[in-house]
């Protein structure tokens, strides 16, 4: 039997397990940490390293099945469709922070002010706050700020995500083609654009807390912005290590033009952070 | 369903077989395998979550204080629930995915056996994180499983645990969707196309799609609580700008299609098992399968029916309550298919069968109150009341729960190639059904009176209905003995008669796991299967 008509069943799997471990003394250690206790901290960098042990471990084995050829045409098939649900189900969990932004803007703030319904929620409650965006609330959770501006690095930041969106595309040109030279410049100058983004985004931050007065803690528009943008730093972080390792194994010479799922995968996502951070330009920034 | 000629050349694949030890069941990738993990782990919680409703009814035996304080009582009907809906009911029907659906459609395995096992044991991991925080400082989470701001916000030490576990278990869960989606599509045997599908593969495959457009949902949700509590944020707080019903918003659109999750996968299994013992074929396949994707579609815009009373505008309570008495129509479109299946068949009555008709007439009671309660003046007076608990729990258990251990009692004879004792499943069968009527149906008259629910205490006239009621819930969860007896019974060789490879007469018209041997091999359909298509389509 060739190998193109049997199915591809792997024997046993010993990265799942040690990786529910890494996890679970990650988030107990997380939690630990939360709840003041000092065992918190060690908990968390041991898990942290043993989730990270575990990631570069199943990784090397996939990359090892992939270059000998173990994977036929229905595997590639699967990985796919997992990698897609898998950013279906990250469309799903940014929506929940952009509905909280939807609707604490369009329906629970104006309700404060006295909007429709909430005429007796005002009175009785904070008859002096008007109904405004952007807002900390009634008791101006967190004090003074500055809300965040669109049109200085916020705009930059736009601008470089988009290019790396279109060196990411050349770099798959290139591998299409053959051409390992225009896959590993192209791939360099998508992570050096995701690195600059990280980078503004970070000095965002720093001006945010230290001179416009705008935390994570400046109530409702505070929580929304540093929500949203914080979990999209986060995985443009991911999908630049994942690019990372998707350029290490392009310099070892690894992927075909008919075979190179990482790639993809790896490509998809970058196109995902990309587009999540249109929304997040437009909502939270312009709007 | 079409017939099937399955080719199974067992003979050639013996490298490899299921590894010696107990190593084995940790880093196994085998669908079988998994699948009886994830079965077993099910069954366990589910004496766990029931030890927890036995405490409840013992406190709710008579009124004022017996047994416990009124805070960890509280906990208790958190607890059952947490326990129950992620420990239980999910991971038994993705148990039986794991082990049916490669069996069902000519597949060898899953399609991504890897993180199938991933899934698994974080699903242990994230059930082992909520049971730790029963020996917590300030106890486990008491404020119900909805886990409402602000009063979650006042749990002990146990929040963070809490929240991460339902990280751990969003994730197990997404993983299992992922991998059941992946199968359904890349892994059919050709032929099996999609129309042909039987209906437990149908309705998995459309669970699986709610499970990956909620659980990230329900794990944004839990993180804005983390981030309240921890992080200074406003998101549920009126003073800094927020709004607690905006959790309630984001708690139910998980929250309404998560009930769909333990419903449909159910639908699948009653509509695999009364064609078998009415000896018909299904009635309706291509409706059967539409009122699936209909009830999955109407989910997602249903979910502020449990929050009539929260004060919204009166334009969302009329659309709530018109969307979601759409429901019923294809509610309704599945339970005549049901029935007319078995009109005119020639039915016999096993134990599998005697569950699943129980399920067909005792859902339809759970799905009546369902309506009552979408009349949105009216619910103002059912909302929070036992009368919720009465409706709710009719759906779950004489639904679900009655529908799995039909599954049990079905499948056992193909997983374990022994026959279960029919005299003791019977008696089971009875018993359970019986008792879980005094124990569910007396709770609606309370509640119509106004007992309220998650409240250890009560108001005297409530006493007699109250003692029924506990009589009846222990009676049930001493029944349930019995079904774990008989599964322990049946794997150890059960009344030592041998099973064919059908085990039910004709069972192999309706689906492709019966021309399979019983057991069947560790490895089954390494190549593909011929499917011959039969003329009931």
């Amino acid at each position: 039997m060739s190998s193109k008509d049997s199915y591809y069943i792997p024997s046993k799997a010993t990265w799942p397990a040690v990786g529910t471990v890494g996890l679970v003394i990650l988030l107990a250690g997380f939690a630990n940490h939360l709840n003041g206790s000092s065992i918190g901290n060690p908990m968390m960098i041991m898990g942290f390293v043993i989730f990270i042990i575990m990631l570069a471990g199943w990784f090397s084995l996939q990359a090892f099945e992939s270059e000998s050829g173990m994977y036929n045409h229905q595997v590639g098939i699967s990985y796919r469709l997992g990698m897609m649900w898998f950013i279906f189900s990250e469309i799903m969990f940014f929506a929940v922070f952009f509905g909280s932004l939807w609707y604490t803007r369009n329906l629970s703030v104006p309700w404060l002010g006295g909007e429709g319904t909430g005429a007796a929620t005002k009175e009785l409650l904070w008859p002096a706050f008007e109904a405004t965006w952007p807002t900390n609330g009634p008791a101006h959770v967190g004090g003074e700020f500055e809300p965040m501006g669109a049109w200085g690095l916020p705009f930059l930041n736009t601008l470089i995500l988009l290019s790396s969106g279109v060196t990411c595309t050349w770099a798959h040109h290139g591998l299409l083609a053959n051409n390992r030279d225009q896959l590993i410049k192209g791939l360099i100058a998508t992570v050096t654009l995701g690195v600059l983004f990280v980078m503004f985004q970070a000095s965002e931050y720093h001006e945010a807390y230290t001179e416009m007065g705008l935390t994570l803690g400046s109530g409702i528009y505070g929580s929304t912005f540093f929500m949203l943008t914080g979990f999209h730093g986060l995985h443009v972080c991911i999908g630049a290590i994942f690019l990372m390792v998707v350029l290490f194994r392009s310099w070892k010479g690894h992927f075909k033009p008919e075979n190179h799922f990482a790639f993809e995968a790896a490509a998809w996502y970058w196109h995902f952070v990309d587009v999540v951070w249109l929304g997040l330009f437009v909502f939270v920034y312009i709007m | 369903m079409s017939a099937v000629v399955a080719e199974h050349d067992e003979h050639e694949h013996h490298d490899h077989g299921p590894m010696k030890g107990w190593l084995r069941w940790i880093i196994t990738t085998n669908h079988k395998d998994i699948g009886t993990l994830y079965l077993v782990f099910s069954l366990a919680m589910f004496f766990v979550g029931g030890a927890m409703a036995m405490v409840i009814r013992a406190e709710l035996f008579e009124p004022g204080m017996q047994f416990v304080e009124p805070q960890f009582f509280n906990s208790m009907t958190t607890m059952h629930a947490l326990v129950m809906v992620f420990g239980a009911v999910m991971p038994a029907f993705v148990g039986l995915a794991n082990w049916m659906i490669p069996l069902m459609i000519g597949a060898p395995d899953m399609a991504l056996p890897r993180m199938n096992n991933m899934s698994f044991w974080l699903l242990v991991a994230g059930v082992l994180l909520l049971a730790s925080t029963l020996f917590m400082e300030g106890g486990a989470p008491a404020g119900g499983w909805t886990l409402y701001p602000p009063l979650v916000l006042q749990t002990g030490k146990a929040l963070p645990f809490a929240i991460f576990s339902v990280h751990l278990l969003g994730v197990s869960s997404i993983m299992g969707a992922i991998n059941i989606i992946a199968t359904i599509f890349n892994m059919r045997a050709p032929a099996m196309t999609l129309m042909k599908m039987p209906l437990f593969v149908w309705t998995w495959l459309i669970t699986a799609f709610l499970l990956i457009a909620i659980m990230p949902v329900f794990a944004g949700a839990v993180t804005m609580l983390l981030t309240d509590r921890f992080f200074n944020t406003s998101f549920f707080d009126a003073a800094g700008g927020g709004d607690p019903v905006l959790y309630q918003h984001i708690f139910w659109f998980f929250g309404h299609p998560e009930v769909y999750v333990m419903i449909l996968p159910t639908f699948g299994v009653a509509s695999t098992i009364i064609p078998v013992f009415a000896r018909k074929p299904l009635f309706g396949y291509s409706s059967m399968v539409y009122a699936t994707a209909s009830i999955a579609f109407l989910s997602f815009i249903v979910w502020a029916h449990h929050m009539f009373t929260v004060g919204m505008p009166i334009a969302g309570e009329l659309y709530f309550m018109y969307a979601t008495m759409l429901i019923a129509i294809p509610t309704g479109v599945k339970v005549f298919n049901w029935t007319a299946t078995m009109w005119k068949g020639a039915m016999t009555f096993e134990t599998p069968m005697l569950f699943s008709i129980s399920f067909v007439v005792l859902f339809t009671l759970g799905g009546f109150t369902g309506l009552m309660m979408s009349i949105a003046p009216v619910d103002f007076q059912y909302h929070d009341t036992y009368f919720i608990v009465a409706h709710f729990h009719y759906t779950l258990v004489p639904a679900s729960i009655f529908i799995l251990m039909a599954a049990g009692y079905y499948w056992l004879p193909k997983w374990t190639g022994n026959m279960y004792n029919e005299k003791i499943g019977q008696l089971h069968f009875w018993l359970s059904v019986i008792s879980v009527n005094i124990l569910f149906f007396p709770q609606h008259f309370l509640g119509l009176a106004g007992m309220p629910r998650r409240i250890p205490d009560y108001a005297i006239q409530f006493a007699d209905w109250n003692m029924i009621s506990s009589i009846g819930g222990f009676i049930f969860g001493l029944s349930q003995l019995l079904f774990l007896y008989i599964v322990i019974d049946t794997i150890r060789g059960g009344t030592g008669e041998k099973v064919t490879d059908e085990v039910w007469e004709e069972a192999s018209k309706h689906g492709l796991e019966w021309t399979l041997p019983s057991p069947p091999p560790y490895h089954t359909f390494t190549t593909p299967p011929v499917i011959v298509p039969s003329e009931h389509h």
